[in-house]
């Protein structure tokens, strides 16, 4: 590997980029075109933010991950952040195309940062092997940009929730736009999510699509298919003989007895097809993964995050679908904003409390505001349950606290969820003490 | 960088930044106290700090089923209300829709389960199961045989089984009030 020279690039060529390196990409950031946006400042400026200040975030080095990582790299991102969790298994081999078989068992986040690092030279990606919910704040308030390739619903919602989270109104660097990215065989999608301005994540929950779950009963009684021989295994008969013990489908042994169990059930009913590896997929929910809808879809990410650091044109307004199972068509939309989103939505409120002021004293005040209209709230803290309406046991319990204080229950500058039947999702109140 | 803030200044609800409060938490808070149970129904929870766990007791007042206090556990998981909540019926009973290890079958905990649906759903579901078995969706093979072939005989051994006798050699858990 040659020696890569770090210092600033100013889009011309210098050690390490080569004459015209950038030739292509430099056609849209030399002059404007008629969608860039007016901010837009065709030239070494931007490019400067592009090669020598734009800090990006990829989550996830799996199969979305690999694709995104190689289309930043090449289109002039030079500082990457990676995280991801996972170790290479040989089964990844087949579309995640940094690694090699004798990565298989290092972790992806590293092996794909080095494989990068050497064949993009002056692109500097530090991997971090572990998880999101690892990092805190500052650590994600440090990017420019975030963008996701991940296969999990609850690192998604974790994400986006935090990213949402980390907005501060005093602090316009505080927005970190989230580009998210998803696949499930020939389908995916592709979306921008400004947090807090745009729809997101949490708000489009409902769209989802769901794994498929059997009907219990048919697994328990007419089973037609070896998937509903292995849910069988896993939902009915693994909780009967191992108890309380908790399965883990990274664990061969488990598989391999529900691969038993399974395979004795699709004998007995005459069903074909349970496989050790079918096994596998359906407790884990694996979908197969295809690598022209992994590529495509990463293309689409790495395009709206080149457009959101360089301002060179449009970017994507805010969802785009890609659904490659009969020909190929796809779809873009607006998804809106839920006020009702439990993230993003809702309202917000800052409210100024006499320290001698008790939890019953504030209800009241709430009750009694007509901005709001709030019947019968309830409240708590992050950590505990400050005041329950219902029901009766909880109620019971929290009672007490209504003649405490509300300064000894929560910090100057504290949050206190309220949710009421008259509110559509969720009140909170920062408080404050005068 | 494009220029998000000037957008986010123009928005009419520039939201304050939210608290640390999961979507999740805030989702069961919301839905648990506002629960619209009958009194046929109440909640405990065995750690009141923690509302993801806890037992829902229906006690129907019509139907086969009045006379019995039938107790279903309650987790709910940090992904909440993306899963459904899992729930288990902690007695052994004799329900064509329930089998002896307590697993339900009620569309809306599986295949039927949509984030808009909530805590009061899944237990009106189940306490709508009590007052209306069902034996064209059976956990329990024997007793949806039974409820189909001979009523008389099918309440005849709910009787017996709520009151912890055997059924076919079964033992049943006693649930009678
Ligand atoms: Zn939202």
């Amino acid at each position: 590997m040659a020696a890569v020279d770090v210092q600033r690039v100013n889009g011309t060529s210098h050690v390490g980029d080569w004459p015209d390196r950038y030739y292509h990409v430099d056609q849209v950031l030399d002059r404007p075109g008629p969608r860039t946006d007016p901010s837009f400042m065709a030239g070494d400026g931007v490019k400067d933010f592009l090669r020598n200040q734009c800090k990006i975030l990829v989550i996830g080095a799996g199969g979305l991950g690999c694709e995104i990582l190689a289309d930043l790299a090449l289109s002039g991102f030079k500082d990457i952040h990676v995280i991801d969790m996972d170790t290479i298994d040989i089964s990844n081999l087949n579309r995640q195309f940094l690694f090699r078989p004798k990565d298989v068992g290092k972790p992806k986040a590293t092996v794909a940062a080095e494989y990068v690092m050497k064949r993009v030279p002056g692109t500097k990606v530090t991997p971090y092997y572990g998880k999101i919910q690892d990092k805190d704040d500052d650590y994600y308030m440090q990017f420019n940009l975030v963008i996701c390739g991940l296969d999990s619903v609850e690192a998604r919602r974790w994400i986006n929730a935090t990213l949402v989270n980390l907005v501060d109104p005093e602090n316009p660097e505080s927005l970190k736009p989230l580009i998210d990215g998803g696949t499930e065989g020939f389908k995916g999608q592709a979306r921008v999510i400004l947090p807090t301005v745009t729809s997101c994540y949490e708000c489009s929950l409902d769209m989802l699509n769901k794994p498929t779950a059997f009907p219990i009963c048919t697994i328990a009684n007419t089973p037609r298919l070896p998937e509903h021989c292995i849910e069988w295994a896993s939902v009915l008969e693994w909780p009967r003989v191992q108890g309380d013990k908790k399965m883990d489908t990274d664990d061969p042994e488990h598989i391999q007895w529900l691969y038993n169990i399974a395979s004795a059930r699709a004998k007995e009913f005459k069903i074909e097809g349970v496989t050790w590896q079918l096994t596998q997929g359906v407790v884990k929910n694996i979908i197969p993964a295809i690598a022209s809808t992994n590529a495509i879809i990463a293309a689409s990410c790495c395009n709206e995050a080149f457009k959101i650091a360089t301002s060179s044109a449009a970017y994507l307004n805010n969802y785009f679908m890609l659904i490659g199972t009969d020909g190929v068509y796809s779809y873009t939309f607006e998804h809106e904003k839920r006020s009702d989103c439990p993230v993003c939505g809702g309202e917000s409120l800052e409210v100024s409390v006499p320290r001698s002021w008790t939890v019953e004293r504030l209800i009241e005040m709430l009750v009694e505001k007509q901005d709001i209209q709030i019947k019968k709230p309830s409240l708590s803290t992050a950590t505990a349950q400050i005041y329950f309406q219902a029901p009766k046991q909880l109620e019971e319990v929290t009672r007490p606290n209504l003649e405490k204080l509300v300064s000894d229950l929560v910090p100057d500058g504290g949050d206190i969820t309220v949710t009421a039947s008259s509110l559509p999702f969720s009140l909170s109140l920062r408080i404050t003490y005068v | 960088m494009i220029k998000i803030w000037s957008m986010k200044k123009n928005e009419e609800a520039a939201a304050k930044k939210k608290p640390k409060t999961s979507a999740a938490q805030i989702r069961v808070q919301k839905d648990l106290t506002e629960l619209d149970l009958p009194p046929t129904m109440t909640t405990h929870f065995p750690v009141p700090t923690d509302l993801l766990n806890f037992t829902l007791t229906i006690t129907p007042d019509e139907g086969m089923y009045q006379g019995g206090a039938f107790v279903f556990s309650f987790a709910i998981n940090t992904n909440y209300p993306h899963d459904p909540p899992k729930v288990k019926c902690t007695q052994k009973i004799y329900h064509p829709n329930v089998d002896l290890e307590g697993n339900v079958c009620l569309n809306i905990l599986r295949e039927d389960w949509k984030p808009v649906l909530n805590l009061n759903s899944v237990m009106v579901g189940l306490q709508y199961l009590f007052l209306e078995p069902n034996a064209d969706d059976p956990l329990n093979k024997e007793a949806a045989e039974e409820l189909r072939k001979n009523r008389e005989q099918f309440l005849y051994n709910v009787k017996q089984s709520m009151r912890g006798g055997h059924i076919k050699g079964m033992p049943f858990d006693k649930v009678t009030v």
